[in-house]
Protein backbone atom coordinates (compact mmCIF):
# COMPACT_ATOMS: atom_id res chain seq x y z
CA UNK A 1 0.00 0.00 0.00
CA UNK A 2 1.24 3.47 -0.88
CA UNK A 3 -0.03 6.53 0.95
CA UNK A 4 0.38 10.17 0.04
CA UNK A 5 -0.13 12.59 2.91
CA UNK A 6 -0.74 16.29 2.25
CA UNK A 7 1.64 16.55 -0.70
CA UNK A 8 2.16 20.08 -2.05
CA UNK A 9 4.50 21.18 -4.79
CA UNK A 10 5.07 24.50 -6.54
CA UNK A 11 7.39 25.48 -9.36
CA UNK A 12 8.12 29.13 -8.65
CA UNK A 13 4.76 30.86 -8.42
CA UNK A 14 2.97 27.98 -10.08
CA UNK A 15 1.25 25.76 -7.51
CA UNK A 16 1.03 22.38 -9.23
CA UNK A 17 -0.04 20.11 -6.35
CA UNK A 18 -2.21 21.33 -3.50
CA UNK A 19 -2.51 19.19 -0.39
CA UNK A 20 -2.84 15.89 -2.26
CA UNK A 21 -3.78 12.80 -0.30
CA UNK A 22 -4.20 9.36 -1.83
CA UNK A 23 -4.09 5.68 -0.97
CA UNK A 24 -3.06 3.03 -3.47
CA UNK A 25 -3.95 -0.55 -2.55
CA UNK A 26 -1.82 -3.68 -2.91
CA UNK A 27 -2.83 -6.17 -5.59
CA UNK A 28 -4.93 -3.54 -7.35
CA UNK A 29 -4.59 -1.31 -10.36
CA UNK A 30 -5.00 2.20 -8.96
CA UNK A 31 -5.78 4.81 -11.59
CA UNK A 32 -4.97 8.48 -11.36
CA UNK A 33 -6.99 10.33 -13.98
CA UNK A 34 -7.30 13.94 -14.99
CA UNK A 35 -6.79 16.36 -17.84
CA UNK A 36 -3.40 17.10 -19.36
CA UNK A 37 -1.49 19.49 -17.16
CA UNK A 38 -3.54 18.72 -14.05
CA UNK A 39 -0.42 17.53 -12.23
CA UNK A 40 -0.59 13.74 -12.61
CA UNK A 41 3.03 13.29 -13.68
CA UNK A 42 4.32 15.66 -11.02
CA UNK A 43 2.28 13.75 -8.45
CA UNK A 44 3.85 10.45 -9.52
CA UNK A 45 7.34 11.93 -9.56
CA UNK A 46 6.79 13.28 -6.05
CA UNK A 47 5.62 9.83 -4.98
CA UNK A 48 8.75 8.06 -6.20
CA UNK A 49 11.10 10.88 -5.19
CA UNK A 50 12.17 12.08 -8.65
CA UNK A 51 10.81 15.45 -7.50
CA UNK A 52 11.00 16.54 -3.86
CA UNK A 53 7.59 17.66 -2.58
CA UNK A 54 7.54 21.01 -0.75
CA UNK A 55 5.27 19.59 1.92
CA UNK A 56 3.84 16.27 3.01
CA UNK A 57 5.22 12.76 2.86
CA UNK A 58 4.79 9.46 1.08
CA UNK A 59 4.84 6.09 2.76
CA UNK A 60 5.41 2.71 1.14
CA UNK A 61 3.78 0.00 3.29
CA UNK A 62 4.22 2.17 6.35
CA UNK A 63 7.81 3.21 5.60
CA UNK A 64 8.13 6.98 5.38
CA UNK A 65 9.98 7.36 2.08
CA UNK A 66 10.20 11.16 2.07
CA UNK A 67 12.04 11.27 5.41
CA UNK A 68 14.70 8.77 4.32
CA UNK A 69 18.21 9.75 3.29
CA UNK A 70 19.36 9.17 -0.27
CA UNK A 71 21.16 6.02 0.85
CA UNK A 72 18.19 4.45 2.59
CA UNK A 73 15.85 5.37 -0.24
CA UNK A 74 17.80 3.08 -2.51
CA UNK A 75 16.31 0.04 -0.80
CA UNK A 76 12.76 1.15 -1.57
CA UNK A 77 13.73 2.39 -5.03
CA UNK A 78 14.74 -1.12 -5.94
CA UNK A 79 11.25 -2.30 -5.07
CA UNK A 80 9.78 0.19 -7.54
CA UNK A 81 9.30 -0.44 -11.23
CA UNK A 82 8.31 2.38 -13.51
CA UNK A 83 7.02 2.60 -17.04
CA UNK A 84 7.59 6.07 -18.46
CA UNK A 85 5.38 8.04 -20.79
CA UNK A 86 7.89 7.78 -23.64
CA UNK A 87 9.12 4.33 -22.51
CA UNK A 88 12.57 5.81 -21.66
CA UNK A 89 14.42 2.76 -22.95
CA UNK A 90 18.19 3.17 -23.08
CA UNK A 91 18.71 3.65 -26.78
CA UNK A 92 22.36 2.60 -26.80
CA UNK A 93 21.36 -0.87 -25.56
CA UNK A 94 19.47 -3.75 -27.14
CA UNK A 95 16.08 -4.79 -25.81
CA UNK A 96 17.65 -7.66 -23.88
CA UNK A 97 20.34 -5.40 -22.41
CA UNK A 98 17.67 -2.93 -21.35
CA UNK A 99 15.80 -5.58 -19.43
CA UNK A 100 19.04 -7.02 -17.99
CA UNK A 101 20.28 -3.61 -16.88
CA UNK A 102 18.69 -3.38 -13.41
CA UNK A 103 19.75 -6.98 -12.73
CA UNK A 104 23.33 -6.19 -13.75
CA UNK A 105 23.43 -3.14 -11.52
CA UNK A 106 21.75 -4.50 -8.42
CA UNK A 107 21.63 -8.27 -8.30
CA UNK A 108 24.39 -10.71 -7.54
CA UNK A 109 23.31 -13.05 -10.31
CA UNK A 110 25.78 -14.49 -12.77
CA UNK A 111 25.56 -13.45 -16.42
CA UNK A 112 23.68 -16.59 -17.56
CA UNK A 113 21.21 -16.18 -14.68
CA UNK A 114 20.67 -12.54 -15.67
CA UNK A 115 20.00 -13.47 -19.28
CA UNK A 116 17.61 -16.17 -18.20
CA UNK A 117 15.63 -13.81 -15.97
CA UNK A 118 15.60 -11.08 -18.62
CA UNK A 119 14.31 -13.55 -21.20
CA UNK A 120 11.61 -14.67 -18.79
CA UNK A 121 10.45 -11.07 -18.45
CA UNK A 122 10.54 -10.55 -22.22
CA UNK A 123 8.61 -13.76 -22.65
CA UNK A 124 6.01 -12.48 -20.18
CA UNK A 125 5.36 -9.50 -22.46
CA UNK A 126 5.51 -11.77 -25.52
CA UNK A 127 8.73 -10.34 -26.90
CA UNK A 128 11.03 -13.31 -26.36
CA UNK A 129 12.36 -13.12 -29.91
CA UNK A 130 12.97 -9.35 -29.99
CA UNK A 131 15.89 -9.35 -27.56
CA UNK A 132 18.56 -8.39 -30.07
CA UNK A 133 16.70 -5.40 -31.51
CA UNK A 134 17.45 -1.82 -30.55
CA UNK A 135 14.63 0.36 -29.16
CA UNK A 136 14.65 2.48 -32.33
CA UNK A 137 13.76 -0.64 -34.29
CA UNK A 138 10.66 -1.35 -32.16
CA UNK A 139 7.12 -0.03 -32.63
CA UNK A 140 5.55 2.13 -29.91
CA UNK A 141 3.60 -0.79 -28.50
CA UNK A 142 6.69 -2.97 -28.40
CA UNK A 143 8.64 -0.25 -26.64
CA UNK A 144 5.96 -0.06 -23.96
CA UNK A 145 6.11 -3.80 -23.51
CA UNK A 146 9.91 -3.72 -23.22
CA UNK A 147 9.44 -0.92 -20.67
CA UNK A 148 7.12 -3.20 -18.69
CA UNK A 149 9.57 -6.09 -18.92
CA UNK A 150 12.37 -3.86 -17.62
CA UNK A 151 10.12 -2.54 -14.84
CA UNK A 152 9.27 -6.03 -13.58
CA UNK A 153 12.78 -7.50 -13.92
CA UNK A 154 13.62 -6.91 -10.26
CA UNK A 155 10.29 -8.32 -9.02
CA UNK A 156 9.03 -4.97 -7.81
CA UNK A 157 6.41 -4.51 -5.12
CA UNK A 158 5.27 -1.25 -6.67
CA UNK A 159 4.65 -0.47 -10.31
CA UNK A 160 4.08 3.01 -11.73
CA UNK A 161 2.88 3.55 -15.28
CA UNK A 162 2.74 7.08 -16.68
CA UNK A 163 0.21 7.08 -19.52
CA UNK A 164 1.05 3.54 -20.58
CA UNK A 165 -1.04 3.70 -23.72
CA UNK A 166 -0.52 7.22 -24.95
CA UNK A 167 0.28 7.17 -28.65
CA UNK A 168 -0.97 3.62 -29.17
CA UNK A 169 -3.87 2.48 -31.28
CA UNK A 170 -6.94 1.36 -29.26
CA UNK A 171 -6.30 -2.34 -29.76
CA UNK A 172 -2.66 -2.23 -28.74
CA UNK A 173 -3.66 0.04 -25.84
CA UNK A 174 -6.05 -2.61 -24.54
CA UNK A 175 -3.31 -5.25 -24.76
CA UNK A 176 -1.04 -3.07 -22.61
CA UNK A 177 -3.86 -2.39 -20.12
CA UNK A 178 -4.58 -6.07 -19.79
CA UNK A 179 -0.92 -6.87 -19.39
CA UNK A 180 -0.64 -4.37 -16.55
CA UNK A 181 -3.72 -5.84 -14.92
CA UNK A 182 -2.45 -9.42 -15.21
CA UNK A 183 1.01 -8.77 -13.85
CA UNK A 184 -0.43 -6.75 -10.98
CA UNK A 185 -2.40 -9.83 -9.88
CA UNK A 186 0.45 -12.22 -10.62
CA UNK A 187 3.06 -10.38 -8.58
CA UNK A 188 0.55 -8.93 -6.10
CA UNK A 189 1.95 -5.47 -6.76
CA UNK A 190 0.67 -2.06 -5.79
CA UNK A 191 0.17 -0.59 -9.24
CA UNK A 192 -0.44 3.06 -10.04
CA UNK A 193 -1.53 3.96 -13.56
CA UNK A 194 -1.75 7.53 -14.77
CA UNK A 195 -4.14 8.02 -17.61
CA UNK A 196 -6.51 10.40 -19.30
CA UNK A 197 -7.96 7.69 -21.49
CA UNK A 198 -11.50 6.67 -20.50
CA UNK A 199 -11.17 3.42 -22.44
CA UNK A 200 -8.32 2.39 -20.25
CA UNK A 201 -10.04 3.46 -17.07
CA UNK A 202 -13.08 1.34 -17.89
CA UNK A 203 -10.86 -1.56 -18.93
CA UNK A 204 -8.37 -1.89 -16.15
CA UNK A 205 -9.08 0.21 -13.06
CA UNK A 206 -9.77 -1.11 -9.57
CA UNK A 207 -9.61 2.24 -7.79
CA UNK A 208 -9.72 5.72 -9.30
CA UNK A 209 -8.41 9.09 -8.11
CA UNK A 210 -9.50 12.13 -10.11
CA UNK A 211 -7.03 15.02 -10.16
CA UNK A 212 -8.16 18.49 -11.13
CA UNK A 213 -5.84 21.50 -11.05
CA UNK A 214 -3.56 19.86 -8.54
CA UNK A 215 -6.26 18.65 -6.15
CA UNK A 216 -7.83 15.23 -5.72
CA UNK A 217 -11.49 16.06 -6.30
CA UNK A 218 -12.91 12.56 -6.24
CA UNK A 219 -11.98 8.96 -5.42
CA UNK A 220 -13.94 5.81 -6.13
CA UNK A 221 -14.27 3.02 -8.67
CA UNK A 222 -15.67 2.40 -12.17
CA UNK A 223 -19.29 2.14 -11.06
CA UNK A 224 -19.07 5.39 -9.13
CA UNK A 225 -17.37 7.11 -12.03
CA UNK A 226 -20.42 6.76 -14.27
CA UNK A 227 -22.78 7.76 -11.50
CA UNK A 228 -21.15 11.18 -11.50
CA UNK A 229 -21.71 13.77 -8.79
CA UNK A 230 -18.75 16.12 -9.08
CA UNK A 231 -19.22 18.56 -12.01
CA UNK A 232 -15.50 18.64 -13.00
CA UNK A 233 -15.41 14.86 -13.02
CA UNK A 234 -18.55 14.59 -15.12
CA UNK A 235 -17.10 17.05 -17.57
CA UNK A 236 -13.95 14.92 -17.83
CA UNK A 237 -15.67 11.55 -18.06
CA UNK A 238 -18.39 12.57 -20.45
CA UNK A 239 -16.24 14.72 -22.68
CA UNK A 240 -16.73 12.39 -25.65
CA UNK A 241 -19.89 11.65 -27.56
CA UNK A 242 -19.28 7.93 -26.97
CA UNK A 243 -19.35 8.32 -23.20
CA UNK A 244 -22.45 10.55 -23.38
CA UNK A 245 -24.23 7.84 -25.34
CA UNK A 246 -23.24 5.25 -22.78
CA UNK A 247 -24.75 7.42 -20.07
CA UNK A 248 -27.94 7.78 -22.11
CA UNK A 249 -28.15 4.08 -22.72
CA UNK A 250 -27.77 3.46 -19.01
CA UNK A 251 -30.62 5.78 -18.19
CA UNK A 252 -33.08 4.04 -20.50
CA UNK B 1 19.47 41.89 -17.47
CA UNK B 2 20.35 43.69 -14.23
CA UNK B 3 23.94 43.04 -13.14
CA UNK B 4 23.03 41.60 -9.76
CA UNK B 5 20.57 39.20 -11.36
CA UNK B 6 23.27 38.10 -13.75
CA UNK B 7 25.62 37.55 -10.82
CA UNK B 8 22.95 35.48 -9.08
CA UNK B 9 22.54 33.33 -12.18
CA UNK B 10 26.26 32.73 -12.33
CA UNK B 11 26.34 31.74 -8.69
CA UNK B 12 23.41 29.42 -9.29
CA UNK B 13 25.22 27.67 -12.16
CA UNK B 14 28.48 27.39 -10.25
CA UNK B 15 26.69 25.93 -7.25
CA UNK B 16 24.74 23.44 -9.33
CA UNK B 17 27.88 22.46 -11.24
CA UNK B 18 29.70 21.76 -7.96
CA UNK B 19 26.74 19.74 -6.72
CA UNK B 20 26.69 17.67 -9.88
CA UNK B 21 30.42 17.03 -9.60
CA UNK B 22 30.13 15.85 -6.02
CA UNK B 23 27.27 13.55 -7.03
CA UNK B 24 29.39 12.22 -9.90
CA UNK B 25 32.30 11.35 -7.67
CA UNK B 26 30.32 9.07 -5.36
CA UNK B 27 31.44 5.47 -5.35
CA UNK B 28 30.10 3.64 -8.45
CA UNK B 29 27.44 0.98 -7.89
CA UNK B 30 29.15 -1.86 -9.70
CA UNK B 31 32.89 -1.92 -10.38
CA UNK B 32 32.52 -4.22 -13.35
CA UNK B 33 29.91 -2.04 -15.04
CA UNK B 34 31.98 1.06 -14.33
CA UNK B 35 35.11 -0.40 -15.91
CA UNK B 36 33.22 -1.21 -19.07
CA UNK B 37 31.80 2.31 -19.29
CA UNK B 38 35.24 3.78 -18.66
CA UNK B 39 36.80 1.78 -21.46
CA UNK B 40 34.00 2.75 -23.81
CA UNK B 41 34.65 6.42 -23.04
CA UNK B 42 38.39 6.02 -23.54
CA UNK B 43 37.51 4.85 -27.00
CA UNK B 44 34.89 7.53 -27.67
CA UNK B 45 37.01 10.41 -26.40
CA UNK B 46 40.45 9.05 -27.26
CA UNK B 47 40.67 6.59 -30.11
CA UNK B 48 38.04 8.34 -32.15
CA UNK B 49 39.81 11.68 -31.86
CA UNK B 50 43.26 10.50 -32.93
CA UNK B 51 42.59 11.22 -36.60
CA UNK B 52 41.55 14.84 -36.21
CA UNK B 53 44.27 15.57 -33.63
CA UNK B 54 46.96 14.08 -35.88
CA UNK B 55 45.72 15.90 -38.96
CA UNK B 56 45.56 19.32 -37.33
CA UNK B 57 48.92 18.89 -35.62
CA UNK B 58 50.66 17.88 -38.84
CA UNK B 59 49.42 20.95 -40.66
CA UNK B 60 50.08 23.26 -37.73
CA UNK B 61 53.67 22.05 -37.32
CA UNK B 62 54.26 22.46 -41.05
CA UNK B 63 52.82 25.98 -41.11
CA UNK B 64 54.79 27.15 -38.07
CA UNK B 65 57.94 25.88 -39.78
CA UNK B 66 57.26 27.80 -43.00
CA UNK B 67 56.17 30.94 -41.10
CA UNK B 68 59.31 31.00 -39.01
CA UNK B 69 61.53 30.37 -42.03
CA UNK B 70 59.86 33.28 -43.76
CA UNK B 71 60.40 35.61 -40.78
CA UNK B 72 63.98 34.91 -39.83
CA UNK B 73 65.03 36.19 -43.22
CA UNK B 74 68.74 35.31 -43.32
CA UNK B 75 70.51 36.91 -40.36
CA UNK B 76 68.81 34.90 -37.53
CA UNK B 77 70.31 31.39 -37.24
CA UNK B 78 68.40 28.72 -39.17
CA UNK B 79 68.15 26.45 -36.14
CA UNK B 80 65.57 28.96 -34.79
CA UNK B 81 63.06 27.19 -37.03
CA UNK B 82 63.32 23.90 -35.16
CA UNK B 83 63.36 25.77 -31.86
CA UNK B 84 60.21 27.76 -32.66
CA UNK B 85 58.28 24.76 -33.94
CA UNK B 86 59.11 22.85 -30.76
CA UNK B 87 58.28 25.69 -28.39
CA UNK B 88 55.02 26.60 -30.08
CA UNK B 89 53.78 23.03 -30.24
CA UNK B 90 54.79 22.11 -26.70
CA UNK B 91 53.86 25.33 -24.94
CA UNK B 92 50.64 26.45 -26.56
CA UNK B 93 49.34 24.72 -29.65
CA UNK B 94 49.14 21.15 -28.37
CA UNK B 95 48.12 21.78 -24.74
CA UNK B 96 45.59 24.55 -25.42
CA UNK B 97 44.26 24.29 -28.94
CA UNK B 98 43.88 20.51 -28.96
CA UNK B 99 41.57 20.63 -25.90
CA UNK B 100 39.64 23.46 -27.57
CA UNK B 101 39.17 21.31 -30.65
CA UNK B 102 38.18 18.38 -28.46
CA UNK B 103 35.63 20.63 -26.73
CA UNK B 104 34.02 21.03 -30.13
CA UNK B 105 34.14 17.38 -31.06
CA UNK B 106 33.83 15.51 -27.77
CA UNK B 107 32.05 18.18 -25.71
CA UNK B 108 29.11 18.60 -28.05
CA UNK B 109 28.82 14.85 -28.25
CA UNK B 110 28.76 14.45 -24.46
CA UNK B 111 26.17 17.22 -24.04
CA UNK B 112 23.83 15.93 -26.70
CA UNK B 113 24.11 12.35 -25.50
CA UNK B 114 23.33 13.20 -21.88
CA UNK B 115 20.80 15.87 -22.90
CA UNK B 116 18.86 13.36 -25.00
CA UNK B 117 18.81 10.97 -22.07
CA UNK B 118 17.46 13.79 -19.89
CA UNK B 119 14.59 14.86 -22.16
CA UNK B 120 13.54 11.28 -22.97
CA UNK B 121 13.39 10.50 -19.22
CA UNK B 122 16.22 7.94 -19.45
CA UNK B 123 17.95 9.73 -16.57
CA UNK B 124 14.74 9.45 -14.52
CA UNK B 125 14.65 5.76 -15.42
CA UNK B 126 18.18 5.34 -14.03
CA UNK B 127 17.32 7.24 -10.86
CA UNK B 128 14.14 5.27 -10.25
CA UNK B 129 16.11 2.02 -10.39
CA UNK B 130 18.37 3.46 -7.71
CA UNK B 131 21.31 4.15 -10.02
CA UNK B 132 23.25 7.35 -9.28
CA UNK B 133 22.75 8.80 -12.75
CA UNK B 134 25.46 11.45 -12.39
CA UNK B 135 28.03 8.87 -11.38
CA UNK B 136 26.92 6.44 -14.04
CA UNK B 137 26.88 8.92 -16.92
CA UNK B 138 29.46 11.55 -15.99
CA UNK B 139 32.26 10.02 -13.94
CA UNK B 140 33.48 7.63 -16.68
CA UNK B 141 33.64 10.55 -19.10
CA UNK B 142 35.58 12.81 -16.73
CA UNK B 143 38.07 10.10 -15.80
CA UNK B 144 38.51 9.09 -19.42
CA UNK B 145 39.08 12.76 -20.30
CA UNK B 146 41.71 13.13 -17.58
CA UNK B 147 43.54 10.02 -18.79
CA UNK B 148 43.32 10.33 -22.53
CA UNK B 149 43.58 14.05 -23.32
CA UNK B 150 47.23 14.24 -22.18
CA UNK B 151 48.02 11.32 -24.50
CA UNK B 152 46.38 13.06 -27.43
CA UNK B 153 48.38 16.16 -26.60
CA UNK B 154 51.67 14.25 -26.51
CA UNK B 155 50.73 12.69 -29.83
CA UNK B 156 50.04 16.16 -31.17
CA UNK B 157 53.46 17.42 -30.04
CA UNK B 158 55.28 14.61 -31.83
CA UNK B 159 53.18 14.96 -34.97
CA UNK B 160 53.63 18.73 -35.13
CA UNK B 161 57.36 18.71 -34.60
CA UNK B 162 57.78 15.79 -37.00
CA UNK B 163 55.77 17.55 -39.69
CA UNK B 164 57.77 20.74 -39.13
CA UNK B 165 61.03 18.90 -39.65
CA UNK B 166 59.77 17.13 -42.73
CA UNK B 167 58.44 20.27 -44.40
CA UNK B 168 61.55 22.22 -43.42
CA UNK B 169 63.81 19.72 -45.10
CA UNK B 170 61.51 19.09 -48.06
CA UNK B 171 61.22 22.78 -48.93
CA UNK B 172 64.89 23.39 -48.24
CA UNK B 173 64.44 26.11 -45.61
CA UNK B 174 66.40 24.10 -43.05
CA UNK B 175 68.73 21.14 -43.06
CA UNK B 176 67.78 18.19 -40.88
CA UNK B 177 70.84 18.84 -38.72
CA UNK B 178 69.87 22.48 -38.13
CA UNK B 179 66.31 21.51 -37.29
CA UNK B 180 67.47 18.81 -34.89
CA UNK B 181 69.86 21.19 -33.21
CA UNK B 182 67.13 23.83 -32.79
CA UNK B 183 64.75 21.17 -31.54
CA UNK B 184 67.12 20.31 -28.72
CA UNK B 185 68.61 23.66 -27.82
CA UNK B 186 67.59 25.14 -24.48
CA UNK B 187 65.11 22.34 -23.83
CA UNK B 188 63.56 22.15 -20.37
CA UNK B 189 61.65 19.10 -19.21
CA UNK B 190 59.62 21.50 -17.07
CA UNK B 191 57.97 22.85 -20.23
CA UNK B 192 56.49 19.46 -20.96
CA UNK B 193 55.37 18.98 -17.36
CA UNK B 194 53.84 22.45 -17.47
CA UNK B 195 52.01 21.63 -20.69
CA UNK B 196 50.67 18.32 -19.46
CA UNK B 197 49.50 19.82 -16.17
CA UNK B 198 47.42 22.31 -18.10
CA UNK B 199 46.16 19.54 -20.33
CA UNK B 200 44.84 17.48 -17.45
CA UNK B 201 42.92 20.51 -16.20
CA UNK B 202 41.49 21.16 -19.67
CA UNK B 203 40.45 17.51 -20.03
CA UNK B 204 38.52 17.85 -16.80
CA UNK B 205 36.90 21.12 -17.86
CA UNK B 206 35.78 19.99 -21.29
CA UNK B 207 34.18 16.76 -20.09
CA UNK B 208 32.57 18.08 -16.91
CA UNK B 209 31.27 21.37 -18.32
CA UNK B 210 29.75 19.59 -21.32
CA UNK B 211 28.19 16.95 -19.11
CA UNK B 212 26.72 19.70 -16.92
CA UNK B 213 24.99 21.35 -19.85
CA UNK B 214 23.56 18.06 -21.08
CA UNK B 215 22.47 16.90 -17.64
CA UNK B 216 20.37 20.00 -17.03
CA UNK B 217 18.85 20.24 -20.50
CA UNK B 218 15.09 20.68 -20.20
CA UNK B 219 12.41 20.51 -22.85
CA UNK B 220 12.75 18.78 -26.20
CA UNK B 221 15.11 18.08 -29.06
CA UNK B 222 15.59 21.78 -29.72
CA UNK B 223 16.79 22.30 -26.19
CA UNK B 224 19.25 19.41 -26.53
CA UNK B 225 20.76 21.17 -29.54
CA UNK B 226 21.04 24.42 -27.59
CA UNK B 227 22.61 22.70 -24.63
CA UNK B 228 25.22 21.17 -26.89
CA UNK B 229 26.09 24.59 -28.32
CA UNK B 230 26.29 26.05 -24.82
CA UNK B 231 28.52 23.16 -23.80
CA UNK B 232 31.06 23.96 -26.52
CA UNK B 233 31.01 27.71 -25.96
CA UNK B 234 31.38 27.46 -22.19
CA UNK B 235 34.02 24.74 -22.33
CA UNK B 236 36.12 26.88 -24.66
CA UNK B 237 35.67 30.07 -22.62
CA UNK B 238 36.50 28.32 -19.35
CA UNK B 239 39.51 26.57 -20.92
CA UNK B 240 40.83 29.96 -22.07
CA UNK B 241 40.33 31.58 -18.66
CA UNK B 242 41.89 28.59 -16.92
CA UNK B 243 44.77 28.77 -19.39
CA UNK B 244 45.53 32.32 -18.34
CA UNK B 245 45.31 31.53 -14.64
CA UNK B 246 47.34 28.31 -14.89
CA UNK B 247 50.02 29.91 -17.03
CA UNK B 248 50.47 32.67 -14.47
CA UNK B 249 50.50 30.16 -11.61
CA UNK B 250 52.85 27.64 -13.22
CA UNK B 251 55.36 30.15 -14.54
CA UNK B 252 55.81 31.75 -11.11
N1 LIG C 1 9.97 20.64 -13.82
C1 LIG C 1 8.94 21.49 -13.94
N2 LIG C 1 9.15 22.83 -13.82
C2 LIG C 1 8.13 23.71 -13.92
N3 LIG C 1 6.86 23.36 -14.14
C3 LIG C 1 6.57 22.06 -14.28
C4 LIG C 1 7.60 21.06 -14.19
N4 LIG C 1 7.01 19.85 -14.36
C5 LIG C 1 5.71 20.09 -14.56
N5 LIG C 1 5.43 21.41 -14.51
C6 LIG C 1 4.10 22.02 -14.66
O1 LIG C 1 3.20 21.34 -13.81
C7 LIG C 1 1.93 21.20 -14.42
C8 LIG C 1 1.49 19.76 -14.35
O2 LIG C 1 2.29 18.98 -15.20
P1 LIG C 1 2.16 17.41 -15.33
O3 LIG C 1 2.13 16.81 -13.99
O4 LIG C 1 3.20 16.97 -16.25
O5 LIG C 1 0.73 17.26 -16.01
P2 LIG C 1 0.02 15.90 -16.47
O6 LIG C 1 -1.20 15.80 -15.59
O7 LIG C 1 -0.38 16.12 -17.89
O8 LIG C 1 0.96 14.78 -16.30
C9 LIG C 1 2.06 21.73 -15.83
O9 LIG C 1 1.44 22.99 -15.88
C10 LIG C 1 3.54 21.83 -16.06
O10 LIG C 1 3.83 22.93 -16.86
MG1 LIG D 1 2.00 13.56 -17.73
Amino acid sequence: MIELHHISKSFGEHEVLKDVGATFERGQVNFVIGRSGSGKSVMTKCTVGLIEPDQGHVSFDGRNFTALSRRDRKEIRQEIGMLFQGSALFDSMTVLENVSFPLKMFSNMSDPEISKRALECLDRVELADAGSRFPAECSGGMQKRVGIARAIAMNPKYLFCDEPNSGLDPQTAIVIDQLIMEITREYNMTTVVISHDMNSVMEASDTIHFVHEGRILWRGDRAGLLAGGVPELEEFVFASELMRRIRKAGEI
Amino acid sequence: MKPYLRAMRWLFHIGRYMQLLSASFRRPEKGRVFRRLFIRELDAIGTQSIGIVALLSLFMGAVICLQTAHQIGGWIPVYTIGFTVRQTMILEFSPTLIPVILAGKVGSNIASQIGTMRVTEQIDALEIMGVNSAGYLILPKILAGLCIVPFLVILSMFMGIGAGAWVGVATGVSSLADFEYGMQVDFHVFDVIYALTKTVAFGFILTSVSAYHGYYAAGGALEVGRSSTRAVVWSVVIIMVANLILTQMLLN
